[in-house]
């Protein structure tokens, strides 16, 4: 017999698009986003680095913005739909942020970068957008300058210390 | 993390009432602060309410008033026009905060409603009277440095972590809510509460009440406000203080004046006293420190392991008189 107080976990079915593809899960309600990926789907591009909303590691596109999947219950992304860096490259064509950061050795040990590359791609989007940062005039257009990167990439950590590739690598797919 | 039940329901009526019937039920937003509450075992809810299809995301205008959906993420409050020209100090609080990432995810609704950082109440092995009350406080004599001022009370010495609510209360918003017994509205200066010897309850919403909308009045002085905020890295992290400021300045002398802290105390904190001194005054650097002090004239100080936090004193000091001569020299 179950202890007083015990209740068990509470499932639901959702559906949801990753990387293309639709997929339909039981999942419990617990379940975060970043755990439904690795753990049900066996997609280990986002990395689980804090589990807690502080490293970035875990950063996947939802609805093409970018998010934590560490913070984003698997349930709430029921009918939308997830990119991961692995859907950035179908069939092994890279992203060109992917690329960027091939050309300019913007890694080290490369743990932290799926979640940068898809961290980039969503903050380039928001630069072309016209969306402000704590970098810039408010009120002004933003350009994608190191200190614009810098400032909108902050939600990244890398603890091998590779940011200044980092940003050469996004200033390059900035430019196109 | 205990099992919960997770329902969407598809409009506020429906999400108030299903939380007024269910007292362990949580209202769920963004998440941000929510989802780690639940891994750290802080909160156990058996039901989350998911706000997704009950709030707005919206960004209207009514009267020249602007009201925010509680569901408009921060990313695009500060990137809507409106509030970057009307709002400024608005927009500049809500890019100072957290990561590109969550700002995609915090919402206007959720963010005044974050809890403190206070690592004592987010461990949950530590004696802490808002997570656990009559446990104690593990901050008195512990790591100090982010912790209240002003207004604090011998159970807790919480900040309150919020840079958007800062600014909103500096710029007079209003919240409006509903609970079970219907809508009402709240200044936003009074949504929050002073710990005293409760410090459980962050603001003075009830279980059931829902943030519906956040709205800014239509505010000739709020075009000329500014959001600063210091902190121990460029980006990133949570204020060790902040200033919220709007002024009026008509031939040398201040006219009028908005002046709200972060980082100071459970609450941000309006600076009514500093806002008397300022009006009426020549747009000085002398004024503005005057008033500052003014306004810290009651502040506590702490002591601590890491050298407490009376350094916040002087530090918020120079920040208001440099938010406000920056205010009166470089206008909008």
């Amino acid at each position: 017999m179950a202890p007083a107080g015990y209740r068990r976990g509470v499932e639901t079915a959702i559906t949801t698009r990753v990387d293309g593809t639709t997929r339909t899960t039981r999942v419990d309600t617990r379940t975060t986003l970043l755990d439904l990926l690795r753990e049900r789907l066996g997609n280990t591009s986002p990395k689980k680095g804090c589990d807690h909303g502080q490293c970035g590691a875990c950063t996947v596109l939802l609805d093409g913005r970018r998010v934590l999947a560490c913070l984003t219950l698997a349930v709430t992304t029921h009918d939308h739909d997830v990119t991961t860096a692995d859907g950035l490259a179908p069939d092994g064509d890279l992203h060109p942020v992917q690329q960027a950061f091939l050309d300019n050795d913007a890694f080290q040990c490369g743990y932290c970068t799926p979640g940068q590359v898809c961290s980039a791609v969503g903050a380039l989007a928001e630069l072309a957008q016209g969306h402000p940062s704590h970098a810039g005039d408010i009120t002004a257009d933003p350009e994608p300058t190191r200190a614009e990167i810098a400032e909108r990439m902050s939600g990244n950590l890398c603890r091998c210390g590779a940011y200044t590739n980092i940003i050469t690598a996004v200033e390059q797919a900035a430019r196109g | 993390m205990r099992p919960f039940d997770h329902q969407t329901p598809a409009n506020a009526h429906t999400a108030v009432h299903l939380a007024a019937a269910h007292p362990t039920a949580a209202f769920l937003a963004g998440g941000t602060n929510l989802v780690d509450h639940l891994k750290l075992g802080i909160t156990h809810p058996d039901l989350l309410i998911d706000l997704s299809a009950a709030t707005t995301a919206a960004i209207t205008e009514l009267d020249g008033r602007l009201l925010i959906g509680a569901g408009a993420r921060n990313s695009d409050i500060a990137a809507d026009h409106r509030v970057r020209t009307r709002y400024p100090a608005l927009a500049e609080a809500l890019l100072s905060g957290a990561s590109g990432q969550l700002r995609n995810m915090a919402t206007a609704g959720g963010n005044p409603l974050q809890r403190t950082r206070c690592a004592y109440f987010q461990d949950t092995t530590t004696p802490c009277n808002k997570r656990r009350p009559g446990s104690g406080c593990a901050a008195l004599g512990g790591f100090t440095r982010g912790h209240a001022i002003l207004g604090a009370s011998d159970h807790c010495v919480a900040t309150h972590p919020s840079d958007m609510a800062v600014a909103l209360t500096a710029l007079d918003a209003t919240v409006h809510v509903l609970g079970p017994d219907g809508e009402r509205t709240i200044p936003f200066v009074d949504l929050h509460r002073l710990p005293d010897d409760d410090p459980t309850r962050d603001t003075v919403l009830d279980h059931g009440d829902l943030i519906t909308m956040i709205e800014l009045p239509d505010s000739p002085i709020a075009r000329q406000s500014r959001y600063r905020k210091v902190r121990d890295r460029a980006s990133y992290a949570f204020a060790l203080i902040s200033v919220a400021a709007a002024l009026e300045v008509t031939h040398g002398v201040i006219t009028d004046a908005r002046l709200a802290f972060g980082g100071v105390a459970h609450k941000p904190w309006r600076a009514r006293a500093a806002e008397q001194i300022l009006i009426g005054e020549p747009a000085t650097d002398d004024t503005y420190r005057l008033a500052a002090e003014t306004e810290l004239a009651n502040a506590r100080t702490l002591d601590g392991l890491d050298g407490g936090n009376a350094f916040k004193v002087p530090l918020l000091i120079r920040t208001a008189t440099a938010v406000l001569r920056q205010l009166a020299e470089e206008p909008r």
